[in-house]
Order: structure tokens, then C-alpha cells, then sequence
């Protein structure tokens, strides 16, 4: 009882530090539960992902091989993961609330007909789960019956786990998929390019909102304000919506959860599905001509000003900041 | 095509949330009602389908209590053809809802199930994937575009770092993203109309499900509270303080 079986997403060949945040979050919970933390890595081929994973400090890696892994698909992985749950024996099934985690763990709890809790920020000494509800606006205390329960956890609210001493023992499993039940097909993933450092990841956020008027804004103005402060672009909704930037750029409770250090908001009015997904960065600063808008309310450093000024001026600013 | 839309009743996102002294639940009393936005946005998506194949029925579920006919209502005055009301006052986890929702499913017989991708109240984002897995269906979740050719169905989805297109045949799930259309408003005539179509209410002790929670909230807490900061006065003091006080440039 109390082991936890942590599902490490890979993208490209690599782990994303969003799944060694569920690494760290999985040992915590295994070890307030009294049990092991065991890593798992799902794949058509995945021995050098497997001796990767070995690296953070995990009671044991479980590589998962089967053809029907090659690309992600929830029905095939669900079945996968739901086969190995039960042979192991452990009491939680824990993920990264991203993309991938949301689609799959749910699907998964259905199959093992366990409870499941979205996006946990904190995990009790009791084993009691903490889970924002309402875009933000309460903190849920969470318990859960049953053998097995599953978990996803928000990535900004646990750090990566960090490579340990010693490299943790790696078993090959073939997985146990039925073909025949397996019923959707892959057929193309459009990927938007970018040099800039993952949102989720990144150590300062700019994010554009409806002030900037158009896509042409993005790039003119408010991409060389990024580029200069080394930063991740985002967005709010509006700006995704009005087709400015591409959609996986949208911060906010439907969107993404960013917890930067830095964190600046231009021309974003903050309302409270916003918020939700920005309030937990350390600093927040905001630049809206609109000196009664929310953001700042949030904000530590507030400027009213036309951004169509102050962007570029920022921009020398911090040239000269960086000359000096 | 027969299309099952389930919907939920959660306060309007532009209410102001705020949690009960006793951390019992939310202050209800100025809270405006209507259907999660993300359940409009599949409404929307059903009645596009029926318009464009020229054929179909939309049928509205909801698990919930009886003040959720109002949102049905205004799901029928969209142009959903019937509604069905799974009546219970016990507050469920989505492990009970999705079972009632999958007994509903093997007793109306849909082509396809479409769900909003999250309830912005509970913000789970689980009901439609547990669905899909108990019906054995495929699942096409965060759907920004839906197309079918015959019974074959490809679906854009938003995930992390682009677009993902996956394809299936039907019988299948999908869930919405914000970006799939834009909601119609109810008209008046279709407000009239409403009232006289069909909403049924099928107790959910009579579907033989099990309905024990697994999954119980202990309490609410308000988060902690952000201290509001201050104003600067130009450019120049944003940069300077973001350095030498905040250091974080
Ligand atoms: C179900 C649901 C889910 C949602 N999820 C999200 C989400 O995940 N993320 C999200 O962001 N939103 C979300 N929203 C939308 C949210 O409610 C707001 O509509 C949205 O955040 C507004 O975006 P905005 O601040 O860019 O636009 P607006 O609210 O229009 O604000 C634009 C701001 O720009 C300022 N401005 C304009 N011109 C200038 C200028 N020249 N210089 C300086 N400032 C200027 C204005 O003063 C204004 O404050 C959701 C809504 C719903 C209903
Ligand atoms: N009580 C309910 N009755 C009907 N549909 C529901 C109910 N709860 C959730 N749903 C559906 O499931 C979707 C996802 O909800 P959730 O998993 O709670 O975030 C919603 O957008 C609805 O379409």
C-alpha cells in the first residue's frame, strides 16, 4: 500500500520538466503514504527514455513497450497503464495536469473504476489533497476511497525532481493493449514553432492581451520585448480567440497555468479566468492604459500608459539595463 | 445523427465567487445560474451538425437537481429537440455522473456524445474521458474543429505546443475547446417553442448505478490573498525597480 505509479510524458526523445515535476510530487505523496514512488514510461521504443527516467531517483522505472505506444492515443495508453496499475498493486496513479495527463487519467480512473482528483497544488500531511475549484477562487481540501485513486498535479505548484546519486533499476514490460479495442488513429500533429522558452517552464512571461489590436502587434511590438527580456510568450483568451497567437499560448483556467518569476502583462485587462492561470507568479507587473483595470489589483508594479509607447520603450530600457 | 449533448448547471463566469465562512461551499445568494460555456459551445456544435447534414436529433442530459430544468429550457430554446433530467439532490464525484450518463448512452443510442471540455465550477475536466472509457468509445477531447465523412470522424485538438488531428469511427466522445465556434443566443420564437418540447426527469436511483462517492470534499478555503503593489510612474521606474528591488531582470 502507498505506492505511487508516476505516468513520465516524453516529447521528442525527451522528458519535459513538466514530468519531473510529477516525479517530485510522486515521491511526496509516497512518502507521506508510506510507500514507494515508481516511474513509468509508455512507448513503442523505450529503453533510452527508460535509462533517462533511472536517473531522478525513483524506486524502480517500468518501461512500457508495445507498438500501439508509438504515438500518444488515450484508449491504447489508458489500457496499457490500467493493466500495469493493477499487477503492481499501487494505490496511486499520479500525472502532470498537461494536455496529455487531462486527456488520459481520467479515461484511465474510469477503467479502474477509481476517484480521481484535477490539478492538486498541495499534498497534506494526512494524505488529504488540495485542488483550486471556481478559476482559482477556492482551495478544495480532497479525500478519496477506494485501492486505487488517480491524480494529476499542476506543474507550477511542485518543483522537478533533480537527478539522484544512483540510477534506479529499469524493468521492460510488454504492454498488455487488445488491438481490436484500440479505435482511434493518429493522423498528424501540427506543431507551432518556436525558439522561445516553453511557457510553463520559462523564468519570465510576456503576455499580450486585446490591447495589442492585431497579430501584426505581437510581432512588431511586444515580440521584441520578449526576445529582449529572454522571455515565454503568452496570451489571454481574447488574444487567442481573435486569432493573433496560435491557441497554446492562452493562459488563464482554461488555459495554461504559468508561474514565472516575472510575469508582464500588456494590455490585458485581468479578468478573473486570467488570473486564474497568472496570480501564483512571484512578481507581476502590468502596463494598461486603463489606469481602473483589474490586472491591477494584482499586480506588484502597475504602469498606465499606451502600450504602443511604453513597449518599445521598455525594449531600450532593458538594453540598456543589460549594456550596463 | 443522433447527438447527446450533457450539461451542466454552474454559476455565470462573470460571478464573483466567494467561499461560505464555515468552508462548507460557496455564497449562492447573488450567484446568476446558466449552462457552463463550454457546454453552450457544444450545444452549438450539435445543432451546427443536424443544420448541416439536414437530419439528426439533439438530445440534452443532465445529472442534477430540479432548478436544472432552466438551463435545459434554454438549451431547447437553442433548438435542442428534448431533454433529459436525471433528478438527484446527492452531491456525486464524475465517476457517478459519467456512469449515469453512460446508462443514459446505452438506453438512447447516440451516434456521438459531445461535452464540454471542463466545468468552469469544478474545473475537473474528467466526465467526458470517464464516458468515453465506459462506453469503450474513442475520445476526442479539447476539439477545436469536428468534420465527418460518413461514419468516420477527424478531429482537430488543442494540446500542448499546437494542433493534434486524430481520426475514429463512430460511435465517439468529443469535447470542446473554446476555439470549436461561437454559441448562437436563443431566439424569442425559440424560447416559445421550448415550452413545448419534451423534458423528461428519470429519477437516478432508477438507473441501478452506484452513486457513493468515492471522491468527497472535506472543505473550502478562499486561496491567500495577492497584496496589490503600486504604480510607477514611467518606463524608466518600471525597469529600474523590476532590477534593483524585485531583481528579477
Ligand atoms: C468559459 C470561459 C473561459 C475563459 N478562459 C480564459 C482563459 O483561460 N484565459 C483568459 O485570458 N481568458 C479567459 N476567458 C476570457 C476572460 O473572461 C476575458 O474575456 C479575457 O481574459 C479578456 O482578454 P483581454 O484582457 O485581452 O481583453 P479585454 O478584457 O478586452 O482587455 C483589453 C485591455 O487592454 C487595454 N488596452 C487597450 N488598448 C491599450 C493600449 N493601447 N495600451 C494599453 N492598454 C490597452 C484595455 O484597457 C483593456 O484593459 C474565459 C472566459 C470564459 C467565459
Ligand atoms: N452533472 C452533470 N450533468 C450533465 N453533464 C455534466 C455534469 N457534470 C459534468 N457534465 C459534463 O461533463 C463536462 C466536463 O465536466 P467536468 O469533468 O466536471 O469538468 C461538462 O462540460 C458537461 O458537459
Amino acid at each position: 500500500m502507498g505506492d505511487v505509479l508516476v505516468f513520465a510524458e516524453h516529447q521528442q526523445g525527451k522528458f519535459p520538466k513538466s514530468s519531473l515535476t510529477a516525479i517530485l510530487a510522486g515521491q511526496e505523496l509516497a512518502q507521506k503514504r508510506g510507500g514507494k514512488a515508481v516511474a513509468v514510461v509508455a512507448s513503442d521504443n523505450p529503453d533510452s527514455l527508460a535509462s533517462e527516467l533511472a536517473k531522478y531517483g525513483c524506486a524502480k522505472v517500468v518501461a512500457l513497450a508495445h507498438p500501439a505506444l508509438k504515438n500518444y492515443l488515450a484508449d491504447a495508453h489508458a489500457q496499457a497503464l490500467a493493466a500495469l496499475v493493477k499487477s503492481s498493486g499501487a494505490e496511486y496513479v499520479l500525472a502532470t495536469a498537461t494536455a496529455m495527463g487531462k486527456d488520459l487519467m481520467p479515461r484511465l480512473a474510469a477503467r479502474l473504476g477509481a476517484p480521481m482528483a484535477s490539478e492538486i497544488v498541495a499534498i497534506n500531511e494526512d494524505g488529504t489533497l488540495i485542488r483550486p475549484m471556481y478559476a482559482g477562487n477556492a482551495l478544495a481540501t480532497i479525500e478519496m476511497d477506494g485501492p486505487v485513486k488517480v491524480v494529476t498535479v499542476r506543474a507550477t505548484a511542485f518543483d522537478a525532481a533533480k537527478p539522484a546519486d544512483s540510477p534506479a533499476p529499469v524493468e521492460k514490460v510488454n504492454a498488455e493493449i487488445d488491438g481490436a479495442s484500440a479505435r482511434m488513429q493518429f493522423v498528424a500533429f501540427n506543431q507551432t514553432k518556436s525558439d522561445r522558452p516553453q511557457l510553463i517552464e520559462a523564468r519570465i512571461v510576456v503576455s499580450g492581451g486585446r490591447g495589442l489590436k492585431s497579430g501584426d502587434n505581437f510581432k512588431t511590438v511586444l515580440e521584441p520585448l520578449v526576445d529582449e527580456m529572454g522571455a515565454a510568450m503568452g496570451a489571454s483568451r481574447a488574444a487567442v480567440d481573435a486569432g493573433f497567437v496560435p491557441n497554446d499560448l492562452q493562459v488563464g483556467q482554461t488555459g495554461k497555468v504559468v508561474a514565472p518569476e516575472l510575469y508582464v502583462a500588456v494590455g490585458i485587462s485581468g479578468a478573473i479566468q486570467h488570473l486564474a492561470g497568472m496570480k501564483d507568479s512571484k512578481v507581476i507587473a502590468a502596463i494598461n492604459k486603463d489606469e481602473e483595470a483589474p490586472i491591477f489589483s494584482v499586480a506588484d508594479y502597475g504602469l498606465v500608459a499606451d502600450l504602443f509607447k511604453a513597449v518599445p520603450e521598455m525594449v531600450q530600457e532593458v538594453k540598456k539595463l543589460k549594456q550596463s | 445523427m443522433k447527438i447527446l449533448v450533457p450539461v451542466k448547471r454552474v454559476p455565470d463566469p462573470a460571478t464573483t465567487i466567494r467561499v461560505l465562512p464555515d468552508g462548507s461551499g460557496i455564497a449562492t445568494d447573488n450567484v446568476k445560474w446558466v449552462i457552463n460555456p463550454f457546454d453552450e459551445i457544444a450545444i452549438e456544435e450539435a445543432l451546427r451538425i443536424k443544420e448541416k447534414q439536414g437530419s439528426g436529433e439533439v438530445v440534452l442530459a443532465a445529472v442534477g437537481q430540479q432548478s436544472w430544468q432552466e438551463q435545459l429550457r434554454t438549451g431547447l430554446a437553442m433548438g435542442a429537440d428534448r431533454a433529459l433530467l436525471v433528478r438527484t439532490d446527492a452531491a456525486l464525484d464524475t465517476l457517478a455522473i459519467a456512469r449515469l450518463l453512460a446508462k443514459l448512452a446505452e438506453d438512447q443510442k447516440p451516434d456521438i456524445i459531445i461535452l464540454g471540455k471542463q466545468a468552469i465550477d469544478d474545473d475537473s475536466n474528467q466526465v467526458g474521458q470517464m464516458l468515453a472509457e465506459m462506453l469503450g468509445w474513442p475520445q476526442a477531447t479539447f476539439a477545436s474543429k469536428v468534420e465527418f465523412q460518413d461514419r468516420k470522424c477527424t478531429v482537430v485538438r488543442e494540446v500542448d505546443g499546437g494542433l493534434e488531428t486524430i481520426g475514429f469511427d463512430l460511435p465517439a466522445i468529443v469535447t470542446t475547446d473554446l476555439r470549436l465556434n461561437e454559441p448562437r443566443y436563443a431566439s424569442l420564437p425559440g424560447i416559445m417553442k421550448a415550452r413545448k418540447k419534451e423534458l423528461k426527469e428519470i429519477p437516478a436511483e432508477s438507473l441501478g448505478v452506484d452513486l457513493t462517492p468515492k471522491l468527497k470534499i472535506k472543505k473550502l478555503d478562499p486561496p491567500p490573498k495577492r497584496q496589490a503593489g503600486r504604480k510607477v510612474a514611467s518606463v524608466e521606474e518600471l525597469v529600474q525597480v523590476l532590477h534593483n528591488e524585485a531583481k528579477v531582470i
